[in-house]
């Protein structure tokens, strides 16, 4: 039953993007810190503003 | 009910059981079985019903079972035989992931996406302007189109656009038929934005028209999204379900203060408006909603609104089931053959037209290519996401069918029909709707009116009062009655609050597709962040909707009545469009002997489309023919027969109806352009001519093992 709530609330914070910036360290931890000159991670806020600006290009909604 | 037979179904389970699960094979045999016999069932309890009043939950089991057989065996055998699904090929968002806009993610949450970003208020509004025939009609059509239609159509366009790196139906029609189909799937998208912005403009301001409680609280949305969205940006960058559920309890507290400025006498002055001075705030606000950065309006508006269509879908579900409320409208009215008040036009071809989205939508197939497949990490998830995606789609529809049956008729028809049909006098409307054979009385309507809290409910037309009525009568007897008034503007600011983000995303989509079309004149002007640009591209689409919105309310009949015929009309359109490529690109893969299951619904939308249009052109009927409507105003007011306040607007309405005319004849010339020339592109890859080469992405194996963890 435990298990299955948080399985529910991890589905939830990944399907809102309340998760996004965790996801992203992720990914830039993975795919972007093999070399040493690599930039470092965006702070939260930069991130969520390029997240959030990126969200809405194309067709998101309709009827 | 139906999670558990979603869990029975086993979404994404291997289709195929070994042998030596003989035993469970044959089990689920009988379940299914059963299941057919159940559906069947139901379908002919429904169909049989005669005289006396049937449970909603007859229609409720109907669906369920006939969504379960259709995914399991209809869409499983399109997705392995038709489509031939491959699970080991990559799919464009792990072969071009990119951390942005190309990422792999689990199928239950593309599925969330994917169905936020299909189900808006048409699913719930055309159902309930359809229910004028009847329960029947309309529910048939919601079934059958479906999973016959609307979901195939999702499902393979998803499919298609997958195998092309996640390209837009317009670049996909280009790419396969040829610059004239993808032309015209670029201008019938265009069109069909600002029709429905148009129309569910009118159907908000239909719902605020004199109620101030409906307006304040409508109004209030508009701050309260500000603040999540500075909250989100800001004050705790990224905290999206934080901030959203601050909105949301916000959203709550703002349906109770307006409560309190209804029944304060000065406050309520302020919020108390004729039809006009609301229009022209909707107008203004889109506008700004466009310019203004998404962030601030738009984003945090749409989780307010994601949160509060998913909340109140599923209470809804669970009051109906609860409450198994009984059904009181008839299964089929006189008014099949076209005398209806809500809408003029006979049972065929208008109640295909009517209820599109819940049927069939051709904006689907916007979200099914270009948007979804960016996200699927895995082909065999499309048969989840884009058949199942809209058979949720279509329940939505049914239970919008459900809200709007449950009230007796002669309430439905005082809420819905126009002043223009049934008259301006309370006593007159009463009468008239007496007289078609539907009880209802003035008292009767006056204390339903101050149960909910409103002056009157009479002529609401648009179909978002009625459906709040029926659901406030739903939610008032599962969850407490004397909370009614509460219920009913519960329900009305969770219409308004996701038709203004579809609003809003959709003028700010127009927006970009215009700016594109410019840019190929100006360089300039087809920058996105150009502000010159911005303001002039946005001016120009609010002005298109603005002025059907304004057409809307100065006409006597309501204007949803043309309104939203016009959009069903190029919402049916665009969805031939999509089934004309997926049909083509079938053939040019060689599989003319499977093009029936996207052939055959096209075929029967062509025919639908086609001749709602002609009626809707020619027709002697002054109800449905724009010209008819034309010269019978125009005879009027030559002959002076008209009262000066309607002799004013005549002209307006007269220009209107010739536009009107000439928008929907060019929609039915767009519509058979692209079939003659997806026609002629199948006549020559039948008799062995060149054609343009499929535009499909060549096999790559992916490499996200099957044990891959999809968190």
């Amino acid at each position: 039953m435990f298990k299955k709530l948080r399985h529910l609330w991890h589905i939830l914070r990944r399907l809102s993007g309340d998760d996004a910036y965790e996801q992203y360290l992720k990914h830039h931890a993975q795919f972007h810190q093999a070399t040493i000159d690599a930039p470092p991670p965006l702070s939260r806020k930069d991130f969520f503003k390029l997240w959030q600006d990126n969200q809405w290009r194309g067709v998101k909604r309709c009827c | 009910m139906l999670l558990k037979t979603f869990a029975h179904i086993g979404f994404g389970r291997p289709l195929i059981l070994g042998s030596k699960f003989f035993m469970f094979k044959n089990l689920k045999l009988v379940s299914w079985i059963f299941m057919a016999l159940l559906g069947a069932f139901a379908v002919a309890g429904i169909a049989l019903n005669r005289g006396e009043s049937i449970n909603a939950l007859w229609l409720i089991t109907a669906a369920v079972c006939i969504y379960a057989i259709s995914y399991r065996f209809y869409a499983a055998w399109i997705a392995t035989k038709v489509l031939m699904v491959d699970e080991t090929r990559a799919t464009p968002a792990e072969r071009l992931d990119n951390g942005r806009d190309f990422i792999p993610t689990n199928k239950w949450i593309v599925f969330g996406h994917h169905f936020a970003a299909i189900a808006g208020p048409g699913p719930l509004i055309g159902p309930t302007l359809a229910a004028q025939f009847g329960y029947l009609p309309g529910t048939l059509w919601i079934l059958i189109g479906a999973v016959l239609g609307g979901a195939v159509q999702d499902m393979v366009t998803l499919f298609f656009s997958t195998r092309r790196n996640g390209r837009s139906l317009g670049q996909m029609a280009r790419d396969e038929i040829g610059v004239i189909g993808g032309t015209a799937a670029l201008i019938g998208t265009f069109l069909i934005m600002i029709i429905l912005i148009a129309v569910l403009g009118l159907v908000v301001v239909n719902a605020m028209k004199h109620s101030p409680w409906a307006t304040s609280t409508v109004a209030a949305t508009i701050p309260i999204a500000m603040i999540v969205g500075i909250y989100m940006r800001n004050i705790r960058p990224g905290r999206v379900l934080e901030a959203s559920l601050i909105g949301v309890v916000l959203l709550l507290l703002s349906v109770f203060a307006g409560g309190w400025i209804d029944h304060n006498e000065n406050l309520r002055t302020y919020f108390d408006h004729d039809g006009l001075p609301l229009a022209y705030a909707i107008i203004v606000y889109g506008f700004a909603a466009a310019v203004l950065p998404v962030w601030l309006l738009l984003a945090p508006r749409d989780y307010l609104s994601t949160f509060m269509k998913l909340g109140t879908i599923l209470l809804l579900a669970i009051a109906i089931v609860i409450l198994r409320p009984d059904i009181h409208m008839p299964a089929v009215t006189q008014f099949i053959d076209g005398t209806g008040p809500i809408f003029g036009g006979k049972l065929f071809p208008f109640v295909f037209i009517t209820i599109a989205c819940g049927a069939i939508s051709g904006f689907h197939a916007l979200i099914s290519s270009g948007t979804t497949p960016k996200l699927l990490s895995n082909e065999r998830d499309i048969r989840m996401i884009g058949y199942g995606g809209m058979l949720l789609e279509s329940f939505v529809a049914i239970m919008a069918m459900i809200a709007a049956t449950v009230l007796e008729p002669g309430i439905f028809f005082a809420i819905n029909s126009p002043a223009g049909v049934v008259g301006k006098d309370a006593i007159d409307a009463v009468a008239k709707i007496n007289s078609w054979g539907f009880a209802v009385t003035v008292e009767q309507m006056q204390q339903l009116a101050s149960d909910m809290g409103e002056s009157t409910l009479f002529a609401r037309t648009g179909g978002a009062p009625s459906l709040a009525v029926g659901m406030a009568s739903i939610f008032g007897s599962a969850f407490g009655r004397h909370l009614l008034a509460l219920w009913y503007h519960f329900a009305i600011m969770f219409e308004a609050i996701f038709i203004l983000t579809t609003l809003d995303a959709g003028t700010r989509v127009g927006r970009f597709m215009l700016q594109d079309m410019l840019g190929n004149f100006s360089k300039k002007l087809g920058e996105t962040s150009y502000t010159p640009s911005v303001i002039l591209t946005s001016a120009i689409v609010v002005a298109g909707w603005g002025y059907f919105l304004y057409i809307g309310v100065i006409d006597p009949n309501g204007g949803v009545n043309i309104l939203w015929p016009l959009f069903g009309i190029a919402n049916q359109m665009l969805a031939a469009i999509a089934l004309c490529v997926a049909t083509g690109i079938l053939v040019k893969s060689g599989k003319l002997k499977y093009a029936w299951v996207t052939g055959l619904p096209l075929v029967w939308l062509v025919v639908v489309t086609s001749t709602a249009a002609w009626q809707k052109i020619w027709s002697e009927d002054i109800r449905i023919g724009f010209f008819a409507a034309a010269n019978d105003l125009s005879a009027k007011v030559a002959s002076g027969m008209l009262p000066p306040e309607k002799a004013a607007v005549a002209p307006q309405l007269i220009f209107n109806q010739h536009l009107d005319a000439y928008l929907t004849l060019f929609f039915v010339v767009v519509l058979w352009v692209v079939i003659l020339d997806m026609l002629r592109l199948c006549l020559r890859y039948l008799t062995g001519k060149h054609v343009l080469k499929l535009s499909e992405v060549p096999h790559e194996p992916s490499r996200l093992v099957e044990n891959w963890v999809r968190d």
